[in-house]
């Protein structure tokens, strides 16, 4: 039982880390695109999501959405939720990241005759994930513990879990000390996967590296 | 059925001074305790170092919401009753210390190695280097980040409504209960929620400005 709780949670993070990224890009890829006004509503977005709780969000998309007639159960709006959640934080991350590209390097990429395409790929965005990737992590990490105020919409993932452990048995304080310690290794070895996968996407990124490799792949 | 109005709106409205008061409670013991582990984290005692990196690795790394869990119900399962305002104070205080630890230890680590060695050079103690020396330029650092935390703190807190405590979410939710008219409740939870926020992280990102600004001279 405890096993399906942690398999959920695992599943729930990692689901939620997939879609919230991509949303992400698109959305700090639409503030840089885009004209001024869809920047705005990006930002705003951003601050909306940013300046109230999780709790609140997850409660408007299970019990308030239902009210204008989009019903969901407990897993799809905490699913939802995490995903709107996460992209508000990952875009501000991103953003940051992006912004730290100095504009010469995109001239340079172009004098290259780079296409933008290229120029986008790997002279923007891949330096500018290498460098946020910490950041970025430990913003994963957050919404993985974050995933356990789901069970508030009955969603059986670990905290969820242990609170029908606990009602069954009554024996609270074993009970949470297991799921604490199961947070607590889960959360460890989310950081420790993060950190490889970060090492594999962007090994050693000088960022002048990939820019003669992606070069020689063009000619 | 009861419908949504002004008094149940009024009621909302009242609970967010709950809300503050638990996130200044939490703040400030969490603060204390921040602090406390921050030095110990940069210790010259081997000990007292891992001990503190220990706490800051667990808190950081389990949900807030099993601490107050282990806090409320776990603590009365072994017979100590803690009131629902108790075990959510002591919970948040412990999220809270965990979190302004980190902080705090890398404000003092980014003030110049130099500062430390100038002022061990006039002959001061430890202490009389982190009063005199040390502290004044890390507080200074510390303060953009330090609001931005309290904006993480005032969202948490609205998870104490599990134990009972009626914050500013639990109201929310008893009104909801009554009148099921949750898109307009939640709405408003959100906005009041947002109000203290907001001010709170442009604050933050305002003095962040002014420190990047004052160090480029």
């Amino acid at each position: 039982m405890i096993l399906n709780g942690v398999m959920l949670t695992i599943a729930l993070s990692f689901i939620a880390i997939g879609l919230g990224l991509v949303l992400a890009t698109l959305m700090t890829a639409l503030r840089s695109l885009a004209g001024s006004w869809a920047g705005y509503l990006v930002d705003a977005y951003v601050e909306l999501m940013r300046n109230t709780p999780f709790l609140v969000q997850l409660f408007m998309i299970f019990f308030g959405l239902p009210q204008i007639g989009i019903r969901m159960n407990g897993l799809e709006a905490s699913i939802l939720a995490m995903t709107l959640n996460l992209a508000a934080y990952a875009t501000e991350i991103i953003r940051a990241g992006v912004d730290s590209i100095h504009k010469s390097q995109i001239e340079a990429g172009m004098a290259l005759a780079m296409t933008k395409r290229q120029v986008l790929q790997y002279v923007i965005l891949q330096p500018a994930f290498a460098r946020v990737w910490p950041a970025l992590s430990s913003q994963f990490v957050l919404m993985m513990l974050a995933s356990s105020i789901c069970s508030f919409v009955s969603v059986q993932e670990l905290s969820g879990t242990a609170a029908i452990i606990e009602q069954d048995t009554f024996r609270s304080f074993e009970t949470y000390i297991v799921v604490t310690v199961i947070y607590l290794v889960l959360a460890l070895s989310l950081k420790l996967f993060l950190n490889w996968l970060g090492r594999k996407l962007f090994p050693q990124v000088s960022g002048l590296a990939r820019i003669t490799e992606a070069h020689g792949e063009a000619a | 059925m009861q419908t949504f109005g002004w008094p149940e709106a009024y009621f909302i409205l009242r609970s967010a001074g709950w809300t503050l008061a638990l996130t200044a409670i939490a703040f400030f013991i969490g603060s204390i305790l921040g602090g406390a582990f921050a030095i110990m984290r940069l210790s010259r005692v081997k000990l007292l170092r891992q001990f503190a990196a220990g706490y800051i690795l667990v808190v950081q790394s389990i949900p807030v919401l099993m601490v107050l869990f282990m806090s409320y119900y776990g603590l009365s399962a072994v017979g100590i009753e803690l009131p629902p305002f108790f075990a959510a104070s002591a919970s948040l205080s412990i999220y809270v210390s965990a979190y302004l630890a980190e902080i705090w230890r890398g404000s003092i680590e980014s003030v110049p190695r130099q500062q430390w060695e100038a002022s061990a050079s006039l002959a001061l103690t430890t202490p009389q280097q982190y009063r005199y020396i040390i502290l004044p330029q890390a507080i200074r650092i510390s303060l953009p980040p330090t609001v931005g935390f309290l904006v993480q703190l005032v969202k948490n807190t609205s998870i104490v409504q599990v134990v009972g405590f009626v914050d500013l979410m639990r109201a929310g939710m008893l009104v909801n209960n009554a009148t099921y008219q949750a898109f307009q409740i939640f709405t408003l939870v959100g906005a009041i929620y947002f109000a203290i926020c907001f001010p709170l992280s442009r604050l933050s990102r305002h003095l962040e400005k002014v420190m990047n600004a004052s160090r480029s001279h």
